[in-house]
């Protein structure tokens, strides 16, 4: 029986802070833990765009999936490799909170790691940050690395 | 940037130097423009609007209408049938989320919405009433109606024709619906009429797309700071539109495409306070409504003068027909162009049969128009307009009706109406680009000759006086309507065949909404 652990990562100094964390927790439970990388870049199908932008999205879209795939996800599954620990990844538009938990309960993971992110600004006061949306709707237990 | 700064220096020195020399006959300037402009489109503006044999209906608006009422009759009245799978649609229920991050069905529509909602709702309405009385509410309204079938077939082949390329990028519109499918149905002509959409597009992107919007931008401003030539205006918007469009500085674009949503909520908002302020008199608008649809209450030209003006207005509003909304369209992500289609019915809905009425509405239960008490029918002005409370029309009889019962409303007005002008000509300013582009071929040196020219109609837009440029801009816009109708006559069936095997999968299931992950 395998334990899926789902990092949140973005190629961020926090990012690798949880990453650091999840791969100590891989190697205390041993072989059966799988990593699952995700690297979400914030997207929401509400949002008003410019018809440039629009006509450009597929492209842009494709650049940004490249982008973080060979900018985080690659060298992280990389690091993993060399650790020897067993992991996945993939890069998803949309909302953080959101999909880290579609996707832990998608795979039947065990819990989340994410970092304390370093969000500030009137957003954050007024709705919270990512990781607060996180912990209070996720369906896993939740690992806040500081 | 380099380049950038290079081309904007250009642009300026070109306009100040052709400027600066005769600023002290700035009255001038406005007078000529005028003088010149009106000369040179005034035959334009009448092989357009030429009424039909022994009529005084121009044909040009019973061409709209009678489409739109075909393709109502011929898609089913779709437009009432879909409407609650269409918001279904933008709340992205049917949306693949495997798609996340292209252009969603809410995107395409506000990106499109941003190019209509403007000027049209708030000075074309006020033009509407103060000459085709409160009666042109209801035809307007009517119209409305009836676009959305217009707007349901030519976005759906806006989507299902467009140009994906290697790149990614996407290009569609009217000039590539009607060359693809008139060639793919083996119907002669689709490169000529293509070509003819095309040529008309380029003439409405610097008519009603540009013009229009500098010279009422430029008549708002005048409103609030006094009386200053009109050119200033132009220069400042022309440079600003430069910057956008050709500088490719996308924070003002994006800046303008966030307040312009809040702008539009605003204005809306506050249509509803003044309405629920005066609630004990929507009875009696509307009874002025009906009352003046079909008698007139004694506008120019009776219930025919309502009806024209209600239609004329309602589709220079909501540009159903005319095809601009298809190129909006095209860059939605879907695997079923129909959809887009039902998405697209929802604009001339919001755009004509929401705002426009609301503003209407406001004209008229704010006591604007003049009526004689005996007999209850409209004073006339010397031009044939509806005597106006202070004698102001255009865009000054809704910022009097708002600023009637909001007194601080006008000065909120009068930046709504310059962001949506300013939206409107990013809009229309890509709307013939893509025009201009398929005609001359995809190239920078191309695209910066277009760009330019767009940049110099915003001055002479603004210094025009408001009748050479509405005629124009009317003008434009509807021949724009002639080939794209042609087109969605010719191609409709194949709209048809979208749309019933679309209702019968989704009737059948195999169509379903994609659920969230269940918790």
């Amino acid at each position: 029986m395998s334990a899926t652990i789902i990092v949140g990562v973005d190629g961020s100094e926090a990012g690798n802070r949880a990453l650091s964390y999840a791969k100590r927790l891989a190697t205390l439970i041993g072989d059966e833990c799988v990593l699952e990388l995700v690297c979400i870049v914030e997207w929401s199908p509400y949002t008003f765009q410019t018809h440039e932008e629009n006509a450009l999205r597929k492209k842009n879209r494709q650049e940004e999936l490249n982008n973080a795939n060979a900018r985080v996800i690659s060298p992280a599954l990389k690091a993993l490799e060399e650790a020897g620990i067993k992991g996945n990844g993939r890069v998803l538009h949309g909302k953080v909170a959101h999909l880290l938990n579609s996707i832990a309960v998608e795979t039947n993971a065990e819990q989340i790691v994410v970092a304390r992110s370093t969000e500030h600004g009137l957003s954050t006061r007024v709705f919270g940050s990512v990781t607060a949306h996180l912990v209070m709707s996720a369906n896993v237990p939740v690992t806040v690395v500081s | 940037m380099k380049n950038f700064t290079i081309l904007i220096t250009a642009l300026l020195s070109l306009l100040m130097m052709s400027l600066s020399s005769t600023v002290q006959a700035a009255e001038g300037i406005d007078a000529t423009v005028n003088e010149v402009f009106g000369a040179a489109t005034g035959w334009f503006v009448a092989l357009i609007f030429a009424p039909i044999p022994g009529t005084s209906f121009p044909w040009i608006v019973l061409w709209l209408v009678t489409g739109a009422s075909i393709f109502t009759l011929y898609f089913g009245f779709v437009q009432f049938r879909s409407i609650g799978h269409s918001i279904a649609l933008v709340k992205g229920d049917y949306s693949n989320p495997n798609d996340a991050g292209e252009v969603s069905h809410f995107q395409a529509l506000a990106t499109a919405l941003s190019g209509t909602v403007g000027l049209g709702n708030i000075a074309g309405v006020a033009v509407a009433v103060s000459i085709g009385g409160p009666g042109a509410t209801f035809w307007m309204i009517l119209a409305g109606l009836l676009g959305m079938a217009s707007k349901f077939t030519e976005c759906t082949l806006g989507v299902k024709y467009r140009n994906e390329y290697k790149d990614g990028s996407v290009s569609g519109g009217p000039m590539y619906y009607i060359s693809k499918g008139f060639a793919e149905k083996g119907i002669p002509g689709g490169k000529l009429l293509a070509g003819l959409f095309a040529v008309f597009c380029i003439l409405g992107s610097l008519g009603g797309g540009n013009m229009f919007q500098a010279n009422q931008a430029h008549a708002q401003l005048t409103q609030v700071i006094g009386d200053y030539p009109g050119w200033i205006t132009g220069v400042v918007f022309a440079t600003l539109v430069f910057v956008v469009i050709v500088g490719g500085i996308k924070s003002i674009a994006r800046v303008t495409d966030k307040v312009v949503p809040f702008m539009g909520i605003l204005y809306v908002g506050a249509a509803l306070i003044i309405l629920i302020f005066n609630a004990d008199k929507i009875g009696w608008a509307f009874g002025q409504i009906f009352t003046g649809a079909f008698t007139g209450l004694g506008v120019a030209g009776g219930l025919v003068g309502a009806l024209i003006q209600g239609f004329k207005r309602a589709a220079f509003s909501n540009e159903a027909g005319v095809g601009s909304a298809a190129i909006a369209h095209s860059a939605v992500q879907t695997n079923e162009p129909i959809t887009e289609g039902f998405v697209s019915l929802l604009e001339p809905f919001i755009d004509t049969v929401v705002i426009c009425t609301m503003t209407a509405l406001v004209i008229i239960i704010t006591g604007q128009l003049v009526s004689d008490p005996q007999t209850g029918l409209y004073i006339l002005n010397e031009s044939g307009s509806i005597l106006t409370a202070d004698g102001s029309s255009g865009v000054a009889l809704t910022s009097a009706a708002f600023g009637s019962t909001i007194s601080w409303f006008p000065f909120v007005l009068a930046i709504a109406v310059i962001l949506f002008a300013f939206s409107t000509m990013l809009s229309w300013s890509y709307y013939g680009l893509k025009a201009w582009t398929y005609l001359f071929g995809e190239s920078k040196k191309m695209e910066l000759t277009f760009k330019i020219i767009f940049c110099l109609f915003v001055v002479i837009g603004a210094a025009s006086s408001l009748g050479p440029v509405i005629d124009f801009s009317d003008a434009a816009i509807f021949a724009m309507a002639v080939a794209n109708i042609i087109g969605l006559y010719c191609l409709m069936p194949i709209v048809r065949k979208e749309l019933t095997s679309y209702l019968a999968r989704l009737k059948s299931g195999e169509i379903k909404k994609y659920k969230d992950i269940k918790k």
